[in-house]
């Protein structure tokens, strides 16, 4: 499998991804010697409907430096450029410490982890069932 | 201009060949510089595939021999291309270049408009117009196919995630918020309960926080009538905003900033409309 493209979202305009992860990041990024986009603000570019984004989202493999994968996978699906579920890998600098995210961008291997659907337990609706019939028949 | 007309500067920094790398540390500066300037760069090596640049101006940096940036133009004639030398220049000269060039090309200018804006989980949507008739601000409208959209998001107030509150599927995300589900963070069982709640709350306080801002404020102007308290007024209107804000998590400016209760009325009962028409009701 060819290299995957790497996408680094700064989140620019907020203060919700820590500081020293992305600056970590970046830097890794920068030492490695691979090329690389960086975005001052996905969610920007989102809004813009930037053509870059559907550009990143053509099939090719990718990894996303950004924030949650629900919402990365949104952002561009608004912006008209649905990620491949199989084949984009988003690293969440809101929970996910620098060295992890920087090992998995510059990891050959590609983990896809978009969500495909809804994720809640309830939305089990067999599990549920069950649950809610034993409940039903205890005395 | 609006958001989707205005074309962006892209950045490239060439370090593949023809140009000389650039040490990490002044690669890693220069990065960083131009992206708290707003600006996208593509780090490009002469391997690999950056995203290509469409639909907006390229500007092209590099170390050249001689100091010497070479000529190119887009063989498809779609881009406007300008290539600069960045030899002897540090961090902060390099963005005041770029930004030079964004001024003469008139390309979008960044860090005027802060994103905030509402992003549907249409995995989560059941497409049932809540968000559409209580936005006061028409960010919402539907596609031809009458589905939800986030259509106007530069219309959407700055850390204000009411609409996500009322949502019942919490399917709403601002991914600047600073907690889940909001935030984009995996909705849990928990979630949902409490967001269903939430929607309950605002329905014991009369049906929508509009109108419990509507009939504080009416009963506030009649008390205001008879008592000729002033005070008294502010003080009521003061309690009916703190009560919101800490509902809704809406910040006190995005309240104290909305229109008279007869403009919210109004815009309450358009966007109502506009849902019920989509609905097909």
């Amino acid at each position: 499998m060819s290299q995957p493209r790497i996408l680094f979202c700064n989140c620019t305009y907020a203060q919700v991804i820590p500081a020293d992860v992305k600056a970590e990041v970046l830097r890794k990024l920068c030492e490695s010697g691979v090329a690389f986009d960086a975005v001052a603000d996905l969610c920007e570019l989102s809004a813009r409907h930037d053509p870059s984004l559907k550009a990143l989202a053509d099939g090719a493999p990718a990894k996303i430096a950004a924030c949650f994968p629900r919402a990365v996978k949104w952002l561009f699906a608004s912006a008209g450029a649905a990620l491949s579920p199989v084949a984009t890998e988003v690293l969440n600098m809101r929970a996910q410490s620098a060295e992890e995210v920087a090992d998995a961008l510059l990891h050959r291997e590609l983990k896809p982890n978009l969500p495909r659907a809804k994720a809640t337990c309830s939305d089990a609706p067999v599990a549920q069932t069950v649950e809610r019939a034993a409940l039903t028949a205890s005395p | 201009m609006s958001l989707l007309t205005e074309n962006p500067l892209r950045v490239v920094l060439y370090e593949g060949n023809g140009s000389q790398p650039l040490p990490a540390e002044e690669r890693y500066a220069t990065i960083r510089a131009l992206l708290e300037r707003g600006f996208a760069v593509t780090r490009a090596t002469g391997a690999g595939t950056p995203a290509p640049a469409l639909k907006s101006h390229l500007l092209v940096l590099g170390r050249f021999p001689g100091g010497q940036a070479p000529l190119a133009e887009d063989r498809m004639g779609e881009v406007e291309l300008r290539i600069k030398d960045i030899g002897g220049l540090d961090a902060p000269a390099i963005a005041e270049v770029v930004e030079k060039v964004r001024f003469e090309t008139h390309a979008a200018r960044h860090g005027d408009w802060r994103p905030w804006f509402p992003v549907i989980d249409y995995d989560r949507c059941t497409n049932c117009m809540q968000c559409l008739s209580f936005c006061l601000f028409g960010v919402y409208g539907v596609d031809t196919d009458k589905r939800i959209q986030a259509q106007n998001q530069d219309n959407c107030k700055t850390n204000c995630p009411a609409c996500s509150r009322v949502c019942p599927e919490a399917a709403i995300m601002f991914p600047k918020y600073k907690a889940g589900p909001i935030n984009g963070d995996a909705v849990s069982d928990t979630d949902l309960q409490r967001e269903k709640m939430k929607v309950d709350i605002s329905a014991l306080l009369g049906g929508d926080v509009y109108s419990l801002l509507r009939s504080r404020s009416q009963r506030a102007q009649s008390r205001f009538s008879k008592e000729r308290d002033a005070d008294k007024a502010l003080h009521e209107r003061q309690k009916c905003l703190a009560k919101l804000a800490q509902l809704g998590d809406i910040p006190a400016e995005v309240l104290m900033s909305l229109p008279s209760p007869e403009e919210i009325a109004r815009r309450a009962e358009e966007a109502a409309a506009r849902a019920k028409a989509a609905l097909g009701n």
